[in-house]
């Protein structure tokens, strides 16, 4: 808050003030509360439309890389976010509050199943639900694969159907599928692009 | 309990998971299933399944259905290791890398290796439907109750949230 240390002159920052660590922590829980199915949309109305925290361009180049990282992006995108506005701690503020609520109230929801988890009704609903999950799951994957099946983009096309068979048919473990797969890809896409340019 | 500490399994299974998790959670799925399922037995297939609708169903990153596996192998600690173990290695990496970009950068780098890595999380997306569908959806209404909402959630904007709800409720009344 005291404004005679300014440690970063050659980073305009266009923010006026950062939120205090209370105010992110509240605003990453409220978000994550909201979003049932998906925090993203959530976070990007808090981010640039409420808080003015960030601008579209900011978060859409922030965003694109924790989407590049491994690991659940929403999670990544709270620590990313939270230190560009407050340094670690704020990173640490958005995270816990980002994750806290929803582990409190997933652990109560276990205990809840181990409890009850038998009881008929609930395994009926239970099964229906996940019925439904996997429908929306589907629904998703259809969604990513249009673009690539407009474009038919035969690597793109042929990389997926392999990782599928591998993961899903043959049950492989995932990091010897993806230490082959990730380098073919990854070269395969460099050598298009140059040609392509060229 | 085990002899060899469950948390310490799962702190290790779930941090070395997620760096491998391209593509986020739903990606990770298959590889949750098989390690909690077919490798340790942590759970049977109807349990995970369950956890994956549990998961759907409640606020919070998706992610978060390691919640549900480390409670099942190891109570509250397991659910709190299970969770920080998935969650924080890949959050500090993706601060460490923010750091060292710090300005929008003009490589072409990082968009080349997303483009590449988009159809592999597409591949691990559908491996995830299939293993879920092949423990859930056993029945012909099952099957149709999972192809009706992959069809009303592609059309509609609906919020999935009362297709999961008239999921539920189908499975109340008994019909799947």
């Amino acid at each position: 808050m005291s404004p005679d240390s300014a440690p970063a002159v050659q980073e305009p920052d266009p923010v006026p003030a950062p939120p205090s660590l209370a105010a992110l922590f509240l605003a990453f829980a409220r978000m994550s509360l909201a979003g049932f199915g998906g925090v993203l949309v959530f976070a990007r109305r808090a981010i640039v439309e409420q808080h003015r925290w960030m601008t579209a361009d900011e978060f859409n180049e922030t965003f694109a890389l924790c989407h590049f990282l491994p690991g659940p992006n929403i999670v990544n995108l709270s620590m990313v976010f939270g230190s560009r506005l407050r340094g670690i701690a704020g990173g640490v503020a958005a995270f816990a509050g980002l994750l806290l609520p929803p582990t409190l109230i997933m652990t109560v929801l276990a205990i809840a199943y181990a409890r009850f988890g038998d009881l008929d009704v609930l395994r009926r609903s239970l099964a229906g639900i996940s019925c439904a999950a996997v429908g929306l799951l589907i629904a998703v994957v259809f969604r990513m694969m249009t673009p690539l099946l407009k474009r038919a983009d035969p690597l793109a096309l042929i990389l997926m159907l392999g990782v599928f068979l591998a993961i899903g048919v043959l049950r492989l473990p995932l990091p010897a599928v993806l230490l082959v797969a990730i380098p073919v890809s990854i070269g395969a896409t460099f050598f298009l692009r140059r040609k392509v340019a060229a | 309990m085990n002899a060899e500490s469950p948390i310490w399994a799962l702190i290790s299974t779930f941090g070395l998971m997620s760096l491998f998790a391209v593509g986020g959670a739903a990606a990770a799925v298959p590889e949750m299933h098989r390690i909690a399922v077919e490798v340790h037995h942590w759970m049977t297939d109807k349990q995970f399944t369950d956890a994956y609708a549990i998961a759907q169903l409640s606020p919070g990153p998706n992610v978060l259905i390691v919640t549900l596996i480390g409670y099942a192998v190891a109570g509250i600690p397991g659910a709190l290791a299970a969770t920080l173990a998935m969650c924080l290695p890949t959050a500090l990496l993706a601060y460490y890398v923010s750091r060292l970009l710090n300005r929008p950068s003009q490589s072409r780098w990082p968009g080349l290796i997303q483009a590449a890595l988009v159809p592999l999380s597409i591949g691990l997306m559908a491996a995830s439907a299939l293993i879920l569908a092949q423990s859930t959806d056993r029945t012909i209404a099952a099957l149709l109750l999972t192809a009706m909402v992959a069809v009303i959630a592609s059309v509609s904007r609906i919020n999935p949230l009362w297709l999961l709800l008239a999921g539920g409720l189908f499975g109340f009344a008994g019909i799947v």
